[in-house]
């Protein structure tokens, strides 16, 4: 009927809002020549300082990526990336070491501040969370260390923990996710600049969220941060990441890669508020989101979950994962993946049951509007001895317009017949009767669009810290506004 | 003059007319009751005068408090006063109820300027609101109208009504559904919103209900366009003869 004819219009009229974020920070750095290749990697690994066995590392990663090919299966299109034509490493100059955050250049800290992540501790938050601050390839910050070093927390960029503890950092990186694991992690593997490293010792309770924020900056440079967390036995931390980027006419890349490991009964709550510019409403710009995150829950009734909201990235490309290798471990996913105008995501987990009794929940929530599209690829793998290894499985998808699609690709394979998988799906569209009924109480259209979609995300935004959540609410709110009349 | 003047007014839905000049004018204060066959478009009327999309006034006028509010979108009249109890409330999954009234009074708020609303005080004053309208604290929980029973709809709209305090009030078959116990719990809570200042427009199948909110004037509604109007008597002699005067009269 007429009503939705209109719906459409007011779609393509009001939407590619400004993106709030997308300023430039104009500031001196320092950067590695244009291009990739072996001169490139000595490059980053001698600015960082880094021990002879790093380097090999890298290399060798990178010698495996040159075999390697682009994966091409996920749902999304781009036209090549020119390796060549991207610097891979881009630092604001400034003293190497800082002592406090006084010595932090004043335009970082007003970056940050624009951002809305005040990088002055007395600010952040009262105390409840502590930040890293990446801008580039580098870590600018990290707040509130002392406090967290009272309970033996490590919390600090991954080029620091190089230095501090690099029996730990050895010992693990690339243990979950190997560094030839696929195409963009060996690519990152290789050319790694910063992220952020946690180590929650035995029985420690982390007291307070810790959170990163990334910030792309520089032009034509891609990031490739590295984030690794390690709880030991019966510890508990809760992550947040957060990311931004200016407004830019080209593509930029992003590829990280995030492991975590937990130990006997330690739990991980990872949870991602992803804001990457998402290009305007042609599709011109925005970041390549890239991303390998991956989770080994190693102990026995460990527990890893992950939750994301997704609203900006041109192009996003994501499964963040979980390998329940201890007995009666869990593993979850909640997400929300909006996408707008020309966006694309392909995005899901993999869930792959190797213990006994290991549990997984997977609540997927897609919402398309304009002329996006929105695909969930979502593996449940149960290994032979994966005795009584249960999976929910629950995807939603929320159309908004006729000229986006969302798509549910489920992947299960079962080799034990003790397993129980269930997966659920639907589609819906947001209906002309639930906009007109909130309409008709008071509520602008765009109000109306943001109560609408927040409610269709509830169960997975209780997942998230209560810190975190009203902010992701409005989020959602701006990343659909005008997408609906 | 009148609070709410409708004058000449015509409608179509998908191209097909449905209402075809109505004339109606409610004085402040006033209850008007709107009777009439299935498919006379009383509900057209009613969505005509919330401003719902899709609905197309061709021809006429509705001015509330000497306002134009076919120049306003839906959130607008809203926030001028106008309130539409809707015959078949929609469902929100995942919005509790409490939010949404929260969102519907803040919204008001916001339009004139006012700071959002204080929470706690917010929140006694929708449970002291429920509870005489015998919404419970369960259903203020739940997702609105999510679950709930045809009765437990009903009841939500008119909470809603007491809360948003509006001006201008339709309500549409709001006692289709009802039990007959509840039908007076909400009668009742209609009848307290009955001041000097505010008018109702109550849409309805049935002189029951015009027994507990009784009515100032009664309208007879058939093809679009008001037939009759009168007292009380109106209804009673609807119920002893039903419509087939007036659809036979137009037809
Ligand atoms: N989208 C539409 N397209 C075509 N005709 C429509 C549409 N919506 C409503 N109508 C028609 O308009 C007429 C009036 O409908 P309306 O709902 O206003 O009647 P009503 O008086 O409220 O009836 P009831 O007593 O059954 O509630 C009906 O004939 C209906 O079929
Ligand atoms: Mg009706």
């Amino acid at each position: 009927m007429a009503a939705t004819v209109d719906t459409v219009r007011q779609v393509e009229e009001v939407t590619g809002r400004a993106y709030k974020h997308g300023f430039v920070t104009d500031i001196d750095m320092d950067m590695a020549p244009k291009g990739l290749d072996e001169t490139t990697i000595r490059f980053i690994s001698a600015k960082k300082e880094e021990p002879e066995w790093l380097l090999e590392w890298r290399l060798k990663a990178f010698q495996q990526w040159q075999q390697m090919k682009e994966p091409n299966w996920a749902k999304v299109g781009y036209p090549p990336i020119d390796y060549q034509d991207l610097y891979y490493y881009a630092a604001p100059t400034q003293k190497p070491q800082l002592n406090s955050l006084d010595e932090v250049d004043p335009e970082l800290l007003a970056t940050y501040e624009k951002l809305g992540i005040p990088l002055k501790e007395q600010e952040i938050l009262a105390g409840v969370v502590a930040v890293d601050a990446v801008f580039d390839s580098v870590s600018v910050a990290t707040t509130y260390k002392k406090e967290l070093e009272k309970h033996g927390v490590v919390f600090c960029s991954i080029s620091e923990a190089v230095r501090t503890h690099p029996d730990l950092v050895k010992r693990y990186l690339g243990s979950v996710v190997p560094a030839a694991d696929n195409y963009f992690a060996c690519l990152n593997s290789a050319v790694f600049t910063d992220g952020s490293f946690v180590y929650i010792p035995k029985g420690v309770r982390c007291p307070m969220e810790l959170s990163t924020y990334f910030r792309i900056n520089a032009q034509n440079t891609g990031q490739f941060e590295r984030t690794l967390i390690v709880a030991e036995e019966g510890s508990y931390v809760s992550y947040l990441e957060g990311c931004t980027a200016p407004q830019r006419d080209e593509n930029q890349l992003h590829a990280a890669v995030v492991e975590l490991v937990a130990l006997d009964d330690a739990e991980i709550k990872y949870s991602t508020v992803q804001n990457w510019y998402p290009g305007d409403e042609d599709g011109k710009g925005g970041i390549y989101n890239f991303v390998t995150k991956r989770g080994a829950c190693r102990g026995k009734r460990s527990k890893i979950s992950w939750t994301q909201v997704e609203t900006g990235s041109a192009i996003t490309w994501k499964y963040p994962s979980c390998i329940l290798q201890g007995d009666d471990s869990v593993g979850e996913f909640y997400s929300v993946a909006i996408t707008n105008n020309a966006q694309q995501a392909d995005t899901g987990t993999k869930m792959i049951h190797l213990g006994k009794n290991t549990r997984s929940t997977i609540i997927s929530k897609g919402i398309s509007a304009g002329r996006a599209d929105n695909t969930y690829r979502g593996l449940v793998r149960v290994g032979k001895r994966a005795d009584g290894a249960r999976n929910f499985t629950q995807c939603d998808s929320l159309l908004i317009g006729d000229k986006c699609g969302a798509h549910t690709v489920p992947y299960i394979e079962s080799k034990n017949p003790s397993a129980r998988i269930e997966h659920e799906a639907t589609t819906s569209k947001i209906s002309e009767d639930q906009l007109f009924y909130c309409m008709s109480r008071g509520l602008s259209t765009e109000d109306s669009v943001g109560l609408i979609v927040n409610g269709f995300c509830k169960e997975v935004m209780k997942e998230l810290p209560m810190e975190f959540a009203v902010e992701a609410q409005k989020l959602i709110g701006i990343s659909l506004e005008g997408s609906v009349g | 003059m009148a609070l709410l003047e409708i004058e000449n007014l015509h409608a179509e839905v998908d191209g097909k007319p449905i209402l075809k000049g109505i004339d109606l004018s409610i004085e402040a204060g006033q209850v008007h009751a709107i009777m009439g066959p299935n498919g006379s478009g009383k509900s057209t009327l009613s969505y005509v005068l919330a401003g719902r999309e899709g609905y197309e006034v061709t021809e006429g006028s509705i001015r509330l408090d000497g306002h134009d509010l076919l120049e306003m979108e839906a959130d607008e009249r809203a926030v001028a006063g106008v309130f539409l109890a809707m015959q078949y409330p929609v469902e929100l999954p995942g919005v509790t109820g409490m939010t949404f009234l929260r969102e519907a009074v803040n919204a008001r708020r916001k339009a004139v300027g006012e700071e959002e609303i204080d929470a706690m005080g917010f929140l006694k004053m929708v449970r002291a609101k429920a509870k005489t309208l015998g919404v419970t604290d369960d259903m203020l929980k739940r997702a609105v109208n999510v679950g709930f029973s045809g009765g437990e709809k009903k009841r939500n709209e008119i909470l809603q009504m007491a809360v948003l305090e509006p001006k201008f009030c339709i309500l549409d078959e709001t006692d289709s559904g009802l039990d007959i116990d509840a039908l007076k719990v909400v009668s009742e809570g209609v009848n307290a919103l009955r001041t000097p200042e505010r008018s109702m427009l109550v849409i309805t199948h049935y002189q029951r209900l015009l027994n507990h909110i009784e009515p100032d004037v009664i309208h007879v509604l058939a093809h679009g366009r008001i037939q009759k109007s009168g007292g009380k008597e109106l209804a009673l002699e609807l119920e002893q003869n039903g419509y087939a005067d007036f659809v036979e009269a137009a037809a």
